[in-house]
């Protein structure tokens, strides 16, 4: 059991609306302050929501924390849209357990 | 296949053919375990793709309002009207056990009644929605973390499961195998060998028998 914080980091333009709601919020603007927040944040937030652009700049962070329980880590589009980062994970997620993306037909359609 | 480096006799025999049992019914066990694990891995995953795409949806559209806002408003007002949100989103973070894999699964409760902390007469409307939408959308979020990290989770074990199937279907099981066939061929060919001596045995005996009289 560990203390259950949640944490957003992003561009402040994106960020910043968490404010309000009550989520501690960062606002991170280049590769490497990306990385050392979400890695210092890591060890005290047990939900960290990043934007896809922080998720690219700290995915070597973001891979070593994958296969543990917490922190769970998860992509969000930022304000200015989203490049589909989330649902590419999920296939890769697919294609690792199944050996082969059986959703395709289906977004196809 | 190359068979195991042992010595042919009885007593590694039986010991081989317990650990054949033994991996036998290992993979069984394993191979019905990733069975089973695929079948609640696909139940995950389309929740998985449901709540990403309906996330995915609203917060943009969330965010957009919120977009608005600051373009009405001035950047201090509108950071001023956030920095001191009236409520919380408190969560109570443990884990369960799915497939004997450990998974996280979240308690979302958020204190403080006060949604809108600031003066309405600061900031525009659209900032209203969009945190009425956006604290709508955070258990929503979390049950997306959730998902998606046994999701995450599964898939791993998953591929280390079938690792470890294949390992013993293609290399274990065979291997053991050919070593027992080996062993009980050599004990055999052994025992035909004490036979036939012992027939030549007799033979020569019966021989020296028969030239003495």
């Amino acid at each position: 059991m560990r203390e259950g914080l949640i944490a957003v980091v992003g561009d402040k333009d994106s960020v910043l609306a968490f404010k309000a709601v009550g989520v501690d919020v960062y606002a991170v603007s280049d590769e490497v302050e990306a990385a050392n927040t979400v890695h210092a944040l890591a060890r005290t937030y047990s939900v960290i929501f990043v934007t896809e652009q922080v998720a690219l700049w700290a995915d070597a962070y973001i891979k070593r924390y994958r296969s543990r329980p917490y922190p769970v880590i998860v992509p969000i589009p930022a304000a200015d849209g989203g490049t589909g980062l989330g649902m590419k994970l999920i296939k890769e997620n697919i294609e690792k357990a199944i050996g082969a993306d059986i959703f395709v037909d289906k977004e196809e359609k | 296949m190359a068979k195991l480096n042992v010595n042919p006799t009885r007593m590694e025999l039986r010991l081989l053919k317990n650990r054949l049992r033994t991996a036998v019914r290992g993979h069984k066990l394993l191979k019905d375990k990733s069975d089973e694990m695929i079948r609640r891995f696909m139940l995950y995953v389309k929740e998985n793709r449901r709540l990403r795409e309906e996330v995915e949806v609203e917060l943009k559209a969330a965010m957009k309002s919120f977009m608005l806002a600051r373009a009405v408003s001035s950047d201090d007002a509108l950071e001023e009207a956030v920095s001191m949100p009236g409520t919380r989103a408190m969560l109570k973070a443990s884990s369960k056990s799915e497939m004997s894999v450990e998974v996280p699964v979240f308690d979302v409760s958020i204190v403080g009644d006060e949604k809108y902390p600031y003066s309405f007469a600061s900031v525009t409307g659209e900032l209203d929605g969009s945190i009425a939408s956006l604290s709508e959308l955070i258990p929503k979020l979390l049950k997306l973390a959730e998902v998606e990290k046994t999701c995450n989770l599964l898939a791993d074990e998953i591929e280390k499961n079938r690792r470890r199937v294949n390992a013993l279907e293609y290399v274990m099981i065979p291997q053991l195998e050919e070593t027992i066939k080996y062993i009980t061929m050599k004990l055999d060919e052994n025992e035909r060998g004490a036979t036939t001596r012992l027939m030549k045995v007799k033979a020569m005996l019966e021989q020296q028998k028969e030239n003495g009289q």
